[in-house]
């Protein structure tokens, strides 16, 4: 038996199960209206879990499902080396969205790194403290951050409303996804024009440590089969 | 196979060595406040380092390195001159899965003199490669100088506000190599930044923020302003000239062995003066290194080594290498007398230091017999 972990609500959810349907594996729901209890359609071997999106890719480093979709965001955000853990089976081409760096419109010195760098040297030397980048997402921007060789910066924890920060004045710049954009131009912000941290869509992963036996390896290829989907090689 | 009890062991004894040649031996904190290793290193070093959290004293880290625990505890009580040995864990967070530790031994020794510092560089280097050396290990030694590459750029014929860019970035090679682009003109000006400086030939940038939308957060107006003041300064400043440029581009990617770095460098610096100073220390260290008993004809430097993120140095660098390119190098050191500035709180000292990480030695030693 192979487990496959899917997002329990929402726009994700759906998405996810249109995709597996028009491949002729049917995922649903189960039982009453809002317990989380799934069945799958067209292929045996394979049990549905429905987890919180942001919790599948813990479930997948662990080893307690086999499969899972989520954002690619979160797995990079969550799993250090995610490579070495899981493996992007398919991009689904939904959910997409762009983890991006904003800061307030009035900065008309400020569009690119090279430029936010530069007013963080100088903010620091004005304020005594280094420049508030207001995210969730810690580990990919400061890697990718430290990869382009920005400092004097400082991450800032925000799980919500990360818009808000600046205006609030708990952070000087912020660091979060986005799709239409709609919610930085409401908060008077504006992306860098060359800080795109990552495109991220759902994807389908591959957890390296959950059990793979003969049996759930065959299961895997037969549903690999009827996906159109290509299992790489470990 | 890593053996934690043999890494400790070999780790307290090189110390111990270490105090038979004249160091005292020194303890430091394991926990240590994470604030002053955060001033020093930014945000890089949580990627790096263990952070928890006291109830009391708020963020603290577990010890990274040695260094700058020895350097306060030199700064607030320490003999002038001082000799130091250490041995005991440093913690770092590793990125990739692998069999690199994140709990490790390092033995250490660190100088703080105020009169000639290539001799302290030579000691330094010359104990931990004769201690090496000692127990049979074959290794590969590199050196570098970050001290001519920063008086090179001091040197450069450009604004202060240009060499500063390029000083504050001299550990971050990418982002000096962008901004050395830029400033030499082999980088095209970005496009927000031409139409900007179009922008504010027909209005001030009051008016352009004002412009911009509604003002928020907390770098202000003025602030802004002074920036565009200087962005401004900076699109009539002209490129650096060709010939400077490209010599800076070559000592970039300068590797020879000392004694022909040097010769190359004494060739260069007629046409790059402010290099000279930097040049002449060089060659004293290297006497000072013959007189150690290195054999400075075969000696590797590169001009760019130990230009790495979580460094400090800023003079005489070096590290010592296994040949298993997968290995971290057996021991590594160098020259900080900027950051006994940081951390003495107005004071400072000239100072030099090196470590050896016991656990890849013991493991070399292993393979070796």
């Amino acid at each position: 038996m192979i487990k496959i972990g899917v997002p329990s609500k929402g726009r994700l959810m759906e998405k996810t199960f249109d995709w597996f349907g028009a491949r002729g594996v049917t995922l649903r729901l189960s039982g009453a209206e809002r317990e989380y209890a799934g069945k799958v359609d067209g292929i045996d071997g394979v049990e549905l879990v429905l987890l919180s999106a942001g919790e599948i890719p813990r479930e997948l480093a662990a080893g307690r499902i086999h499969l899972g979709v989520t954002g690619s965001d979160l797995v990079r955000e969550k799993l250090a080396d995610w490579p070495s853990q899981v493996a992007e089976l398919a991009p689904l081409g939904f959910g997409h969205a762009d983890l991006i760096i904003a800061v307030p419109v009035a900065w008309i010195d400020v569009d690119t790194l090279d430029d936010l760098d530069a007013a963080a040297a100088a903010f620091r030397r004005t304020h005594g403290f280094r420049l508030r980048i207001a995210t969730k997402y810690h580990r990919l921007v400061r890697d990718f951050l430290t990869t382009h060789g920005v400092a004097d910066y400082q991450l800032v924890d925000s799980q919500g409303a990360t818009e808000g920060t600046v205006k609030n004045l708990t952070a000087e710049a912020i660091a979060d996804i986005t799709s239409s954009g709609e919610t930085l131009r409401a908060n008077h912000l504006k992306v860098l024009s060359d800080a795109a941290i990552h495109s991220s869509q759902a994807v389908l992963f591959l957890s390296h440590k959950a059990e793979w036996t003969a049996q759930s390896s065959a299961t895997l290829d037969a549903l690999a089969t009827k996906l159109h989907i290509t299992v790489p090689k470990t | 196979m890593r053996r934690p009890g043999q890494e400790r062991s070999l780790s307290d004894r090189l110390a111990a060595w270490f105090t038979e040649q004249g160091a005292t031996l020194v303890e430091a904190d394991i926990l240590l406040p994470a604030e002053t290793l955060l001033d020093l290193y930014g945000e890089d070093i949580r990627a790096r380092a263990y952070v928890t959290l006291d109830p009391l004293r708020g963020e603290m880290m577990l010890r990274p390195d040695f260094t700058v625990p020895v350097v306060q505890q030199h700064m607030a009580d320490g003999a002038d001159p001082a000799t130091y040995a250490y041995s005991g864990p440093v913690f770092r967070k590793q990125t990739h899965a692998g069999d690199r530790p994140s709990e490790y031994h390092q033995a250490g020794i660190e100088i703080f003199r105020r009169d000639q510092p290539e001799q302290s560089d030579a000691r330094v280097f010359a104990l931990i490669a004769q201690v090496l050396a000692d127990h049979g290990l074959m290794v590969r030694p590199v050196t570098g100088d970050i001290g001519i590459l920063m008086a090179a750029v001091r040197g450069l014929a450009t604004t202060e506000r240009r060499k500063q860019a390029l000083l504050r970035h001299i550990w971050r090679p990418r982002r000096f190599r962008a901004l050395l682009d830029r400033f030499s003109g082999r980088a095209p000006l970005p496009e927000a930044r031409a139409q900007l400086l179009h922008r504010l030939a027909q209005g001030t940038p009051a008016a352009l923020i004002a412009q911009a939308g509604t003002f928020t957060g907390l770098r202000s107006e003025s602030e802004i302003a002074a920036r565009v003041q200087a962005l401004t300064e900076d699109a009539q400043t002209p490129p650096l000239n060709a010939p400077e440029a490209a010599l800076l581009y070559d000592l970039l990617s300068l590797q020879a062995p000392s004694r022909a770095a040097l010769l190359h460098l004494r060739g260069i610096a007629p046409m790059l003066p402010a290099i000279i100073p930097a040049v002449d220390r060089f060659a004293t260290r290297l006497d000072a290194l013959e007189l150690q008993g290195i054999d400075v004809e075969a000696l590797p430097f590169e001009a760019s080594h130990g230009r790495s993120t979580l460094e400090y140095y800023d003079g005489f660098v070096f590290s010592f290498h296994a040949s298993d390119p997968g290995l971290p190098p057996v021991a590594s050191g160098g020259r900080y007398d900027a950051l006994t500035a940081v951390l003495g709180q107005g004071r400072s000292i000239p100072a030099v230091g090196g470590v050896i990480r016991a656990g890849v030695m013991a493991r070399l030693m292993e393979s070796q017999t």
